[in-house]
């Protein structure tokens, strides 16, 4: 089980927190613009990496704030977290 | 029987505390510090249990948590009754009551036996083969196997023992008191680190602290002697905690870990009362370092699975740490030095030893030379090829073996013996270091796996990091802590040692016969009766992953999770398959590493703490109203009122009439409420729900309708401007939570820039929704001085309002149909506005319903349940709701996806009306619905969603979707049931009042 630290709050119990899938997704601005694909691109297709991932975390029973995190997939390992709008740091 | 193997006084064992206790029914006596294992072997019993497969007699192998075979079931029919239980850890106490498992009618005559005569018919994966086909006959099948099998009785009664669960957070957590764990533990504390140490055992000290051979030695004193000393100190450091007793069940990432610690399974019964048996212990550790040690592995050869088979570290601990021996005639088989220390230990004191079988050649070993000096024989470069005795080892057959190890040449002799411990060298248990992600490599040297990549907050030391002699361990330990707590010194950087053992072993996995292997039973996995002929078999048959094989044989599937065995399973494949072993890998060491009670997982949260639930602030009164209550998420919500004799179908047609012909009361507390203010608020709006929200004047009502993204329907509910920047929004009572925190996401990561801020405030308000055509008169009578004319307080609209003193805010809305209101108040008054109601409805029957009567009046509606008439692949569009989907707005969540190829499909499931033909026949929700019944396969159209009888209509009513269901309306289809087909015809879904004529009656 994670600690996580939130940038809110400091570190937390991962029981604290939800995930949110992949990270830096931007929702398109006109969505009515795109095709069947482009829309289906935005919607359903994630990377699922193993190794470095960009995440999206909530703080759902804590202060309530999505931020991200990068995340080796293949140990866990928490490389960062971040604000939502903050550029990703370099690791 | 009535033998007593106690050789001598131990300073564990205290002589002077005869202890009792029964066994198969009959009276044993042992000593406080006796296992239940160690009593029994000095009553020289050796059977105690049956395989699980064969139910061949087993006895007691192993002195630890490691055992397979001596696992008993505790207090038999009574409500602490506990299977599976390990005689080698569970320690005596007076009125200590045990059995054997597995056998029937008794552990000396076991019906079941007969499963090993038959065992040329039931080979790896027989289960499988054999009970398949045909498929009608598994019901017959599954009731012997399930008769026969089985490890030991689950209890039928309540546990009445109380468990609880701590937290604790540490610098550094060692687990294992042996030697290095001790180093370690004193290493951490003496550098003001706050240290945890956990045990097993109820002593500390592992192995070493009985290790009294003139063999092994620091700083000139025998290693017990030394390590005693050490401990003494360890136990006078200040923050050092040390917790005996107590298992590591799992590890996590992050140095999250759990371990058991037992408290009064030691205690005799009647002192157990009001303390608390098992503590889960959460733990947080900054450091991890595991010295869990290693765990000796078995030879495997034919038959080596008799009582009297033991591993000859189990012999030496019996001997010299409970002061027992485990027989009068004992032989000693190895591949390594081991048994020598075994050896030199029963010498020590004057047990006698009949031969020792080495199969190596020239072993040079100086603890050998002074085995040798006792005139005991040893057979070098032999093996064991067959062993005799059913319910206790008599005869052990012995053959020379080849140079290559791989057969047996010469002639055959045999040995008689009533004890035979056997050594095939050391498996480091890492069990706990990679459940947690440590990565392990492949020793050639020893066939041993031992730790590699480990995260840089933990650390093995010892055995278990492949460290297996005296030296190595005190070096290599002492110079891993310096590294890892980065400091200069230890206590421990010069010590002088003395270390004699030699290394050198010759690991034959499966040791060779003069029978073929299909007529041998030489056991790998001793639970689970699974031999190296079925592992051959598996592999034949063409399993070739280490994870099949496990699963096909159920090698390492026990309560033991094989730790005797596994490495031998691996080897085994390997040398027949030509794989390396350590290409091979390992199975995967899942938690817990002994079992768990549910007691211990589950902690206080039982009974009535098992799960959360909440009470609106009404429930005191429906329980008073002896109302039946649902589950609705964690919400108990009234289901309905039985009055005296009414069964569930009466009372809802009651309700449900009632509320239509006069007056009912809803408590509609549970549903979420959010309260949104900020100057986009409107805006906000626009973009969660379909709808346009922007005209929405203040004071009025309106109900939206929330997508996902991608088209699909997610919640429901009415939503009020209150004032200009203010709106509160209804949820549906299961979704409350999902609903904000979709919102909070839209409104942090996608649209920062809107001025919104969500609280939920679904606990802030108790709701009381009165409906029907004499619902205006009641809440007049509550509410004296609110205008409810229908020209001041029209449907969908909001007033602010006082009864006496309490705020309140009356919602014109309606989810029945009917005329309705709902009143809301700060929750702690919710009871009493609802006494109010009720007390101002008296004259006209105002009836209190409950879920499933608001169910029904709003399917006689139409109305959906998003999750029961929806689930995640229904559009606004499939749910005939075109009507709610702005088509001016430009974007909303979900709008993108509405028409994408796949949503626009003519022949998605929509909802619909099904009316049955005989008007009384209520289908069952849930059932299919198909077109054509001789079709074969039968296509299957849709299922039905809803159905109810309607009182008010007088027929039965259901909502279904259905494939295509718009195009179809009058269109009749068949709803097949186990022994009828029902007819029905789609039909229009609002089956009532579609003038909506009643909302202003
Ligand atoms: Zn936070």
């Amino acid at each position: 089980m994670f600690v996580i630290n939130c940038p809110y709050c400091g570190e937390r119990e991962q029981s604290e927190f939800k995930a949110g899938g992949e990270a830096h997704i931007v929702r398109p601005k006109q969505p009515t613009e795109l095709s069947d694909d482009e829309w289906a691109e935005y919607l359903f297709m994630r990377k699922n990496i193993k190794g470095i991932q960009f995440e999206r975390w909530n703080h759902i029973h804590g202060c309530r704030k999505w931020f991200n995190m990068i995340r080796d997939t293949s140990n866990d390992e928490i490389k960062a977290v971040y604000k939502m709008g903050d550029e990703p740091p370099k690791i | 029987m009535s033998k007593n193997l106690r050789i001598n006084s131990s300073k564990y064992i205290d002589q002077t505390n005869r202890i009792s206790f029964i066994f198969n029914g009959k009276k044993y006596y042992g000593y406080k510090g006796d296992t239940l294992a160690s009593s029994l072997l000095a009553n020289d019993l050796h059977l105690v249990g049956r395989s699980f497969k064969y139910h061949r007699p087993r006895g007691i192998m192993t002195a630890g948590s490691e055992e397979p075979n001596a696992i008993v079931q505790l207090h038999k029919n009574t409500s602490r009754t506990e299977p599976n239980v390990r005689a080698t850890e569970i320690e005596i106490y007076d009125g200590l009551e045990a059995s054997s498992q597995n056998c029937w009618p008794s552990v000396n005559f076991d019906i079941g036996g007969i499963n090993n005569l038959l065992s040329p018919i039931l080979p790896a994966g027989f289960y499988y083969k054999t009970f398949m086909w045909p498929a009608s006959f598994w019901k017959n099948y599954e009731y012997f196997i399930r008769k026969s099998a089985g490890l030991g009785k689950s209890p039928t009664k309540a546990d009445p023992d109380i468990y609880e669960h701590k937290y604790i957070h540490c610098d550094v957590l060692v687990i294992g008191s042996g030697i290095s764990g001790i180093m370690a533990a004193k290493t951490a504390a003496k550098n003001k680190l706050k240290t945890l140490l956990i045990e097993e055992k109820p002593n500390l000290g592992g192995s070493t602290i009985y290790q009294n051979s003139e063999y092994f030695k620091i700083n000139n004193q025998t290693s017990s002697s030394w390590l005693e000393k050490e401990i003494n100190e360890v136990k006078k450091i200040e923050n050092l905690e040390i917790k005996t007793r107590t298992s590591v069940a799992a590890s996590y990432g992050y140095n999250f870990l759990l371990a058991r610690e037992n408290l009064t399974d030691h205690l005799p019964i009647e002192h157990r009362k009001n303390k608390a048996r098992h503590r889960l212990l959460k733990i947080r550790a900054k450091k991890v370092i595991f010295a869990t040690g290693s765990i000796e592995r078995p030879l495997i050869f034919d038959n080596n699975d008799r009582p009297g088979i033991l591993l000859s570290s189990a012999i030496k601990r019996y001997a010299d740490f409970f002061g027992v021996a485990c027989g009068e005639k004992n032989i000693l088989f190895t591949n390594n030095d081991t048994v020598y220390e075994t050896a030199i230990s029963l010498i020590q004191k004057g047990i006698n030893i009949e031969a020792i079988i080495d199969n190596r050649e020239e072993p040079d070993s100086k603890l050998l030379y002074e085995v040798e000096k006792n005139n005991i024989k040893i057979f070098k470069g032999y093996t064991i090829i067959d062993t005799s005795g059913y319910k206790r080892i008599n005869k052990i057959s012995i053959m020379q073996l080849s140079k290559d190890g791989q057969n047996v040449v010469g002639s055959k002799i045999s040995l008689s013996c009533d004890c035979l411990g056997i050594s095939g060298g050391w498996t480091p248990a890492v069990h706990l270091f990679t459940q947690s992600g440590g990565k392990l490599k492949f020793r050639e040297e020893d066939e041993v796996f031992i730790p590699n990549i480990a995260p840089s907050n933990q650390l093995s030391v010892g055995a278990c990091n492949g460290d297996l002699s005296l030296d190595e361990i005190l070096i290599n330990t002492q110079n891993s802590l310096k590294k890892f707590f980065n400091i200069k010194n230890t206590d421990y950087d010069n010590l002088e040692k003395l270390s004699s053992t030699n290394k050198s072993k010759r690991n034959i996995w499966l040791l060779p016969s003069d029978k073929v292997l299909g007529k041998t039973k030489s056991f790998v996995d001793y639970q689970n009766d699974a031999t190296a002929k079925d592992i051959k078999l598996a592999l034949r048959e063409g399993f070739r992953s280490i994870e099949h094989v496990k699963r096909y044989t159920t090698t390492g599937m026990g309560t033991d999770q094989g730790k005797l065995g596994n490495m031998h399973a691996l080897g085994i494949i390997s040398e027949t398959t030509g794989t390396k072993m350590g290409e091979l890998g390992t199975t995967t060491f899942r938690p817990p590493y002994t079992p768990l009670t549910f007691g211990t997982i589950v902690g206080r949260n039982v009974g009535e703490y098992f799960d959360i639930f909440r009470k609106t602030p009404i429930h005191d009164w429906h329980v008073e109203h002896k109302a039946e209550f649902e589950n609705v998420g964690q919400w108990k919500r009234a289901w309905y009122y039985p009055k005296k004799n009414e069964n569930m179908y009466q009372a809802i047609q009651r309700e449900s009439k009632a509320a239509r012909d006069s007056a009912g009361i809803l408590d509609a507390s549970t549903l979420g409420k959010i309260d949104i203010q900020g100057t986009d608020a409107s805006e906000f709006l626009n973009r969660v729900y379909t709808n346009a929200w922007s005209k929405l004047a203040v004071g009025k009502c309106r109900y939206g309708l929330m997508l996902n993204e991608d088209g699909m329907v997610y919640d429901d509910g009415v939503t009020t401007r209150l004032e200009e920047n203010r709106y509160i929004m209804t949820t549906t009572t299961g979704g409350a939570a999902n609903v904000i925190g979709k919102l909070e996401d839209y409104l942090q990561t996608e649209w920062p820039e809107l001025d919104v801020y969500l609280t939920s405030v679904t606990d802030h308000f108790a709701t009381v929704s009165v409906c029907g055509p004499n619902s205006k008169k009641i809440v007049s009578e509550v509410i004296p001085n609110l205008d409810l004319s229908d020209e001041s307080f029209p449907h969908m609209s909001f007033k602010n309002a006082k009864i006496g003193k309490i705020n309140c805010r009356v919602m014109r809305i309606s989810f029945t149909g009917e005329l309705s209101y709902e009143i809301n108040v700060q929750a702690n008054y919710g009871k009493s506005v609802w006494e109010k109601c009720m007390e101002a409805g008296k004259d006209f029957n105002i009836t209190p319903y409950g879920t499933e009567t608001m169910h029904l009046l709003r399917a006689e509606k139409g109305f959906i349940i998003v999750g029961q008439d929806t689930d995640a692949t229904m559009t606004p569009i499939d749910l005939q709701m075109d009507w709610i989907v702005s088509k001016k707005k430009y974007d909303f969540i979900g709008k993108r996806s509405l028409y994408r190829s796949d949503t626009i499909r003519d022949d998605r499931k929509q909802l619909v009306g099904l009316l049955t033909e005989n008007p009384n026949e209520v289908l069952e929700e849930g059932a299919q619905i198909v077109a054509d019944i001789n079709k074969s396969p039968i296509e299957m159209l849709g299922h039905v969603t809803s159905s109810y009888y309607s009182p008010n209509l007088k027929k039965s009513i259901a909502l279904g979707v259905v494939r295509g269901g718009k195009n179809m309306m009058g269109q009749k289809l068949i709803i097949p049931m186990e022994k009828k087909n029902i007819n029905v015809t789609v039909a229009d879904p609002v089956f009532l009042d579609k003038e909506n004529k009643r909302l202003n009656a």
